[in-house]
């Protein structure tokens, strides 16, 4: 096949051949991945600039500060929700039915969860670089509200913006609840109690506790699949973390519209320490628990999917998930121990301690999924396991990097500097979860796409390499800068940290490489043609995967060669 | 062990968690190399569950009481409201201005100064950088609230005021440069050369 009709027609996929399920997966994810490239530019124009202006082949536009920071605004919207959200909850929304060996509740929330998702990441985004509406994600108040730097018109399309999102997000929770709680096929039996039980992995606690006392198992068979339970756990949080941001977002859209009335109120009405721990508290539960829950949810499945075994101290890992709900709940003051009116002893025990137990929660995960692995040894290195590896690697520097920041004497020299968003946050998101999402994708392609072999195993491995280079070594150069007290969330225009950003600059150059080597790799597989049939209408309306016939994920016909 | 500025903490914990980085980063290779052979692998070194989990519980809650032990401002920051400073300065922000004391700041080699930092209008951050742009401390700005550190200082310096936080693109001019930088805001003077009195 000549490299045009490749381009066009790809390997052999057959986009007509998939059904509702499996095509309202693929936009998500397809969206995704768009999100993703343009979140990866986005973070290279910073990287440019912050190496300077004598350096930096960028036009001068990216230097000015409204440019600069609009740019810093629409970063972790479009990454985190327009890409890793969706990222997720087409995986998860494939996931529960096909685990569940039932029905996804609703194709159609599925498609304007992606739908209300992407315009949402769309309008974030357009608010930022039309009208240089620039609060950053933090949005302490009062700046989302001082019309002085920022136009209200703006203020309201980003605020709108991100409730559609949430809205979205909202979509998700009730598929995937509704998805759990319906009885049909083998949970026609099952009461909503046992289902809770299962869900909250209280089945695996009061099995362990059992276990102590000499006493049968409460539950042989739990009700749930283990990633279900991971699934099911972490969409609490995810739903707690979308009320809280709706909230805000409420808060601030009432005063802009106010303000383009003409009623210019008090800002101080609102008490900014209080906004911030409210405000915090959601947003860290997508960070410490979402994210957390999710990957460690996702480990277990891969994990058992690629060994084709159990998992290794199942009850554990069920018991952890539902300690993770108390610890997930009760770390945000980490974010505050430089907020000197923060009370003493919510930076102890929120910030510090209760912070540290995210240690255990997460080396559990990661232990309890190395033994999984090594317990099925010899394994065929493919592409999932290194990509699996990979996030192992990933979360193994970025936790302890949190925890070591989680301190309130590091926290004063380290808050706000490049070492929190570089060997912390970027490792997490790009090493840690991104690899791990990768994994998945590989383990679902050839579930989700019907067996369509993939382009090409070179350009694969070439991405993983460049992502795992780039990505460890982005974060360890932005870490290093933070540590010679370079700010986070600061403009530097002559490069004064260099050469430090140059190397981080190179290696984030590397991340887009890697990114454009996947899409090549993909949009040649699936071909054109079959990435617009993904967004047609599908012949096949079903909501499920498999519940007729086994499928083995983990023999994988598409890296067969 | 104490540390007695950012500059001695910062290096210990450089070299610290970069042994980490690596030793977490092998240890997988080793693993992800071992996962692919047939032949039986021999354990480097038997961890049992529990002893594992041990291990994080100690370095979760051991890391904070060492860093109290040895960071002198972590016990110092708690019990400011107990300490009587050297001196104190009160200092204002708003509209992106400081409102700065109007003599210059000098502080003496072991001083505990005292930085009283309000808001009128929006989140900032009070933050202190020696020349080569390390920082010194920091901490928020809450409008609203007090915000109050106290800090020792052990070794001569020269340091920038600016505000380590972001509070909109009023902070910048076109060109990019930071106007809430202050230049030489403080001085401190009388410490030996290796940063005792």
């Amino acid at each position: 096949m000549s490299w045009k009709e490749n381009l066009i027609n790809g390997t052999n996929f057959n986009p007509d051949s998939l059904n509702a399920l499996q095509k309202v997966t693929l936009r998500a994810v397809v969206m995704a991945f768009l999100f993703y490239g343009l979140v990866a530019i986005e973070g290279m124009i910073m990287r440019m600039v912050e190496t300077g202006k004598e350096v930096a082949p960028i036009p001068e536009m990216f230097f000015h500060p409204e440019h600069f920071f609009a740019i810093m605004t629409a970063h972790p919207i479009v990454g985190i929700f327009g890409s890793t959200y969706q990222l997720v909850f087409g995986a998860f929304t494939f996931l529960v039915p096909y685990l569940t060996k039932k029905p996804l509740y609703s194709i159609k929330l599925a498609n304007w969860t992606w739908l209300l998702i992407t315009v949402g990441t769309a309008m974030a985004w357009f608010a930022a670089f039309a009208w240089h509406y620039a609060p950053l994600y933090t949005l302490y108040w009062p700046l989302p509200v001082d019309t002085k730097q920022f136009s209200e018109v703006g203020g309201i399309v980003f605020i709108v913006g991100v409730a559609l999102i949430m809205l979205g997000t909202f979509g998700f929770i009730y598929n995937i609840y509704a998805t759990i709680f319906a009885r049909v096929g083998v949970h026609k039996d099952k009461t909503t109690k046992e289902l809770l039980i299962s869900g909250f992995g209280i089945d695996g606690m009061l099995n362990l506790f059992n276990k102590l006392r000499g006493k049968q198992p409460y539950s042989k068979e739990p009700a749930l699949a283990l990633p279900v339970v991971a699934i099911f756990r972490g969409t609490v949080d995810t739903f707690l973390d979308a009320i809280v941001i709706l909230g805000a977002g409420v808060l601030v859209l009432v005063y802009l519209i106010a303000d383009l009335g003409g009623l210019h109120w008090d800002m101080n009405a609102i008490d900014a320490l209080l906004y911030k721990n409210w405000f915090w508290w959601g947003l860290d539960l997508v960070a410490d628990g979402l994210v957390l829950i999710y990957v460690a949810g996702s480990w277990y499945l891969l994990a058992t999917l690629i060994t084709g075994q159990k998992l290794f101290m199942e009850n554990v890992a069920r018991a952890a998930l539902m300690l993770e709900l108390l610890v997930s709940w009760m770390v945000w003051s980490h974010h505050l121990l430089s907020d000197q009116p923060q009370p003493e002893m919510m930076k102890l025990i929120s910030g510090e301690m209760v912070t540290a137990f995210e240690l255990l929660t997460q080396g559990l995960a990661l232990f309890i999924t190395l033994v999984t692995l090594w317990k099925a040894r010899p394994l065929k290195m493919t592409m999932e396991l290194k990509y699996l590896l990979g996030g192992l690697v990933g979360f193994g520097l970025a936790v302890p990097a949190g925890i070591i920041q989680a301190d309130m004497g590091l926290n004063r020299v380290l808050h706000n500097t490049q070492w929190i968003i570089g060997a912390h946050v970027h490792i997490a998101i790009i090493v840690g979860l991104y690899m791990t999402l990768y994994s998945a994708v590989y383990v679902l392609w050839p579930i989700v796409t019907n067996n369509t072999k993939l382009y090409s195993h070179k350009l694969s491995n070439a991405h993983f390499w460049l992502h795992l280079i780039g990505g460890i070594g982005m974060g360890a150069f932005m870490g290093m800068a933070g540590l010679d007290g370079m700010l986070r969330r600061h403009l530097y225009v002559h490069g004064e940290f260099n050469p430090l950003m140059i190397f981080a600059a190179v290696c984030g150059t590397m991340l887009l490489a890697a990114w454009a080597i996947f899409l090549y790799n993909i949009v040649m597989s699936v071909g054109i043609k079959g990435l617009v049939g993904i967004f047609m209408p599908a012949k096949d309306p079903t909501p499920s995967y498999g519940i007729d016939e086994e499928l083995e994920p983990a023999d994988d016909p598409a890296f067969a060669k | 062990m104490t540390f007695s500025n950012s500059l001695e903490l910062l290096s210990f914990h450089w070299v610290v968690y970069t042994i980490y980085a690596f030793m977490i980063i092998s240890i997988v290779a080793w693993f992800g190399y071992n996962l692919g052979r047939k032949e039986k692998v021999k354990s480097i070194v038997r961890i049992p569950f529990y002893g594992y989990m041990a291990f994080l519980v100690i370095m979760g809650v051991g890391h904070h009481i060492f860093t109290y032990n040895a960071i002198p401002w972590v016990s110092q920051d708690i019990t400011r409201h107990n300490t009587k400073p050297d001196a104190r300065y009160k200092i204002e922000v708003g509209d992106h201005k400081w409102r700065l004391p109007k003599t210059p700041i000098i502080v003496q080699c072991g001083q505990t100064i005292a930085f009283d930092v309000s808001s009128d209008d929006l989140t900032y951050g009070f933050g202190l950088f020696r020349q080569d742009g390390t920082m010194v401390l920091q901490m928020q700005v809450d409008p609203g609230h007090n915000n109050d550190i106290y800090w020792t200082f052990n070794h001569n310096g020269d340091f920038d005021l600016t505000s380590t936080e972001y509070s909109g693109p009023a902070q910048y001019n076109e060109e990019g440069e930071d106007l809430m930088l202050v230049k030489h805001f403080m001085k401190v003077v009388g410490c030996d050369k290796g940063g005792k009195q």
